[in-house]
């Protein structure tokens, strides 16, 4: 409440494209921060519910990091966890019903995990850390940028999951057309348990040390 | 700092805000839900009966298949028909009869009525029936096909609303459900005998009765008992009206 400043910043300033950008690596709430991982686990056996989840998530935080920011000179300190919830927890509500009403398969297979939007840390992080204390915009950036950096993550491990275990993507099968079954090829069952989800963040967050300098940590 | 009062009416205004906005949300979005739901049950249905079908034209081949929904009462007779769209008698039509609130009557010894939907496939009658009841977690449904001597078992559909991944829940697998194709409700003296999910597999129990079992699922042994018990429930309650019918 007290960083702001005066003077007219242009939309896409240094600093804002830092906030749109940073969580998508080296600030990502998944595999730099590890928050969300539990339902990065659950959902993420098949491309269409992980990238359904991920939509949900964007929208979610996005509007409720805005809406915060709105709200914040007018939010008692007291019960600013109470009011961030309730702000979660309806838009939470609405993504699932409008789920249920328009794609009812894939709501199906989210099941109650869009419904643990609402305890996902990333979203009550982001609220409290960013939103609380930022205008609008740059709150909206900040809310658009990390949940891009939760859905790209999950977006990964889906593709890889889907296409090992299932041998498929988006429903397609590719490895069959590829004809790799003829080969003697097998789908890996493995894959669509989710401790392989772990392994494939865990690889994720290997590559992105390695390759981003700044995320070594001294010995 | 703020005040109590003004925490107070923050706190009001914003619960009711909130309020007002997910009750018109759920309003507006009432309609489309229902029909998902309906959908999806008609898919069910037609899948109990081996056809299978999207969430595109399940409409179309539910009108096409399902002749007639018939609604029996506890002697069995034959209270309400339905048939291609419009009733030939009474006023409830067995697809929106909701089983759970029958049971629920039958338990409580009040009046009952139970739903039978009669499709015709390939010039043959095929006679669904739904089926409810308790699992580990949750509630256990599904839809029963019998063949039109009322007693061989043509296919079968199960869905769970929660039970436990890769072991209860397994009972929504085809490999699960297929296994009752073919099985017989009836003993060869004609007595009802339901169908038994048979901890350990059907391997162990006298080969006489192995057509009135199915495998259980390992580790899943509460949904597996819950299964046997929702079929004969729901079975049973058949029984009059299929004496009447031989």
């Amino acid at each position: 409440m007290n960083s702001e400043k005066n003077e007219r910043e242009p939309l896409f300033s240094f600093k804002n494209r830092k906030l749109l950008l940073n969580p998508l690596n080296k600030d990502n709430p998944i595999t730099i921060q590890v928050l969300g991982i539990c339902s990065a686990l659950a959902v993420t056996a098949k491309l269409e519910p992980a990238f359904v989840m991920a939509l949900s998530v964007i929208v979610v935080l996005t509007i409720s990091n805005v809406i915060i920011s709105l709200l914040r000179n007018g939010i008692p300190p007291r019960i600013r966890i109470i009011v961030q919830l309730v702000v979660i927890a309806s838009l939470v509500i609405l993504v699932d019903q409008f789920l249920k009403a328009f794609v009812f398969d894939i709501s199906k297979q989210l099941s109650v995990f869009v419904g643990l939007i609402i305890t996902n840390c990333i979203i009550m992080g982001r609220l409290e850390a960013f939103a609380m204390g930022n205008k609008p915009w740059p709150a909206f950036l900040d809310g658009m940028g990390n949940a891009i950096g939760y859905g790209w993550i999950l977006i990964v491990v889906a593709f890889f999951r889907e296409l090992l275990g299932s041998g498929t993507i988006w429903g397609y099968p590719v490895l069959d057309k590829l004809g790799l079954y003829d080969l003697g090829y097998k789908n890996n069952g493995f894959m669509i348990l989710p401790p392989m989800a772990l392994i494939i963040v865990g690889i994720i967050i290997w590559i992105q040390r390695a390759r981003n300098k700044d995320l070594i940590e001294e010995k | 700092m703020y005040s109590n009062k003004y925490i107070f009416i923050y706190s009001s205004i914003m619960v009711i805000i909130v309020a007002a906005i997910l009750s018109t949300a759920a309003m507006l979005l009432k309609p489309f839900q229902d029909r998902n739901i309906a959908v999806e049950k008609m898919r069910g249905i037609l899948s109990s009966a081996n056809i299978e079908s999207t969430a595109d034209n399940a409409i179309k081949l539910y009108d096409k298949y399902i002749k007639e929904e018939i609604v029996i009462d506890a002697s069995g007779e034959i209270v309400s028909n339905y048939e291609n769209g419009s009733f030939t008698k009474g006023d409830i039509r067995a697809f929106d009869i909701d089983l759970k609130k029958e049971l629920y009557n039958k338990s409580k010894k009040l009046n009952y009525f139970f739903p039978l939907l009669v499709c015709e496939k390939d010039g043959k009658k095929i006679y669904i029936i739904p089926l409810y009841g308790k699992g580990l977690w949750g509630p256990i449904w599904g839809y029963f096909a019998l063949s039109d001597d009322y007693n061989k078992v043509v296919g079968v559909t199960f869905a769970h609303k929660g039970e436990t991944p890769g072991l209860g829940a397994e009972i929504d697998t085809k490999a699960f459900q297929q296994q009752f194709v073919g099985k017989q409700i009836f003993n060869d003296k004609g007595d009802f005998t339901s169908i038994k999910v048979v901890k350990g597999g059907i391997d162990l129990i006298p080969e006489n009765i192995r057509k009135h079992g199915v495998d259980a699922i390992s580790g899943g042994t509460i949904t597996s008992n819950s299964v046997s018990d929702m079929l004969n429930d729901c079975l049973e309650n058949y029984l009059p009206y299929i004496k009447k019918q031989k």
